[in-house]
């Protein structure tokens, strides 16, 4: 089933055209990857799905963005129950200055989904779903700042999950971990798709044939070709692509 | 952009060019040790096809040593994967050139059991597929592939008549010409398994070229 659709999707920074006509239709509960160049818009394309972009001066849109089959771009549309449902997990962890608990409290906390009675067993749950529970049931009250960078990546995941999201965005996770944690959290997220729809944006070509099961490149804001993971890497259609994950592009 | 890796897969194309031309060599002198009847061709084939085992050793080491350095991708991973592939039908068709020596020594003291007009046409075709086989990977040409794969049928018949007019024209009538007509026999099998062989390379060679498998599914390559 689609979870994520795009027509005709174009993004401008003021003049500068970066998003073209894109089309796309995104699979529920797959992990979908974006590959491109630098400055290609993959992250510009992965952050209108929870319009992030809206947030900078400048940015027009046109076409649609539809969730669920409802565009979100709609004037009506709930932006908080939009960034409830599609979280995202940027380049750097980002844990709060606050403990491991009351990060991933901190969700269902503002979104009033839990009373404080009802928190703690949602902060298990949550870590347990990223695998962290064991490692730090016993910590909760520490600052989340102090944990290995990899875990605190974990634990930013652990904080969308808690607000029970349907889509998680992931732009450039591993990018600041080593390669036995990069492969930490590609098993999570290939655990984490069962329940969710991931979107993920890697320059790491490997960590996009090794985990998602469909495989967009973008070039100079056009999306060149969108398919199964399995065809890009082996007989993608169009020769940018090719050029572009053989390392011939450039 | 040019990479370094380029130079490897060059390597590596030049290795399977140099496979293929002693492959061929050792079915065309096969074949000529069983028309002109000479022990000495057929046994520098047998002597021979250790060379052909050496090159296809260094070949899987070239392509094991490229697919866990390089993590190929698309086209050169397609490259790779038929270079295994082709190595491994290109040994075995060397082995079926050493078997039909192999055959015409064990019948070579003896007249032969009748003219030879099923086989030398066989042999043809079996040269010819190899070659075509092998013309196609060098030159990376889907057409070539294509006329090549369409000889295979020519092969089974001419095996079938060879093994008919052996089986009913001689061993059932008389069995005591068996010792001599079980090896031509045989050198029929051999020679349409060349044929097979070849198919398997321009099946891997269209798969290389356009990225479509095309093995066991040859009405693909009409449209």
């Amino acid at each position: 089933m689609k979870k994520i659709t795009t027509e005709d999707l174009n993004l401008y920074y003021g003049s500068f055209h970066a998003l073209k006509g894109i089309g796309m239709a995104i699979e529920e509960r797959r992990i979908t990857a974006i590959i491109g160049p630098s400055g290609c818009g993959k992250s510009t394309l992965v952050r209108i799905f929870n319009r992030i972009n809206d947030l900078i001066e400048e940015v027009r849109i046109t076409g649609k963005v539809l969730i669920d089959g409802r565009n979100i771009y709609e004037p009506d549309y709930d932006l908080v129950s939009l960034r409830k449902s599609v979280g995202m997990v940027f380049q750097r962890p980002n844990p709060f200055p606050l403990s491991i608990y009351d990060n991933v409290a901190f969700g269902p906390r503002i979104h009033r989904m839990a009373g404080e009675g009802d928190l703690p067993g949602l902060v298990e749950e949550s870590l347990k779903a990223v695998n962290l529970w064991g490692d730090l049931k016993d910590k909760l009250k520490r600052s989340a700042l102090n944990i290995p960078l990899e875990q605190q990546q974990r634990l930013c995941i652990a904080r969308l999950i808690a607000v029970r999201p349907d889509v998680l965005l992931m732009d450039e996770p591993c990018s600041a971990l080593d390669p036995v944690a990069t492969l930490k959290i590609e098993e999570l997220m290939t655990e984490l798709k069962k329940r969710y729809t991931i979107v993920i944006v890697t320059h790491n070509m490997q960590q996009a044939a090794r985990i998602s099961d469909e495989t967009g490149f973008m070039l100079l804001g056009e999306l060149i070709e969108f398919d199964r993971t399995e065809k890009i890497f082996t007989a993608p259609s169009d020769k940018r692509t090719e050029e572009y994950i053989t390392g011939r592009y450039g | 952009m040019l990479r370094h890796f380029d130079e490897e897969l060059s390597a590596l194309n030049q290795e399977i060019i140099k496979m293929g031309s002693l492959v061929e060599e050792a079915i065309y002198r096969s074949v000529e040790s069983l028309k002109q009847q000479d022990k000495k061709i057929a046994n520098a084939v047998i002597a021979d096809d250790e060379k052909i085992d050496e090159l296809e050793l260094r070949l899987d080491e070239m392509c094991l040593d490229l697919i866990a350095r390089r993590q190929p991708v698309a086209a050169d991973l397609r490259f790779i994967d038929t270079a295994m592939k082709i190595t491994t039908d290109l040994e075995r068709m060397a082995d079926l050139a050493v078997d039909i020596a192999e055959r015409m020594l064990e019948i070579a003291d003896q007249p032969l059991l009748k003219p030879l007009i099923d086989i030398p046409k066989l042999a043809v075709i079996a040269q010819n597929m190899t070659k075509g086989s092998i013309d196609a990977f060098v030159k990376r040409d889907v057409e070539i592939a294509k006329r090549t794969l369409q000889m295979e049928n020519e092969a089974d018949k001419l095996r079938n008549a060879v093994q008919d007019e052996l089986v009913n024209n001689y061993i059932v009538k008389d069995g005591s010409t068996a010792p001599r007509a079980i090896p031509l026999l045989l050198v029929s099998r051999h020679l349409e398994r060349i044929c097979d062989h070849a198919t398997n390379i321009c099946e891997d060679v269209v798969y290389m070229i356009k990225g479509e498998v095309v093995k066991h599914h040859l009405w693909k390559l009409e449209q």
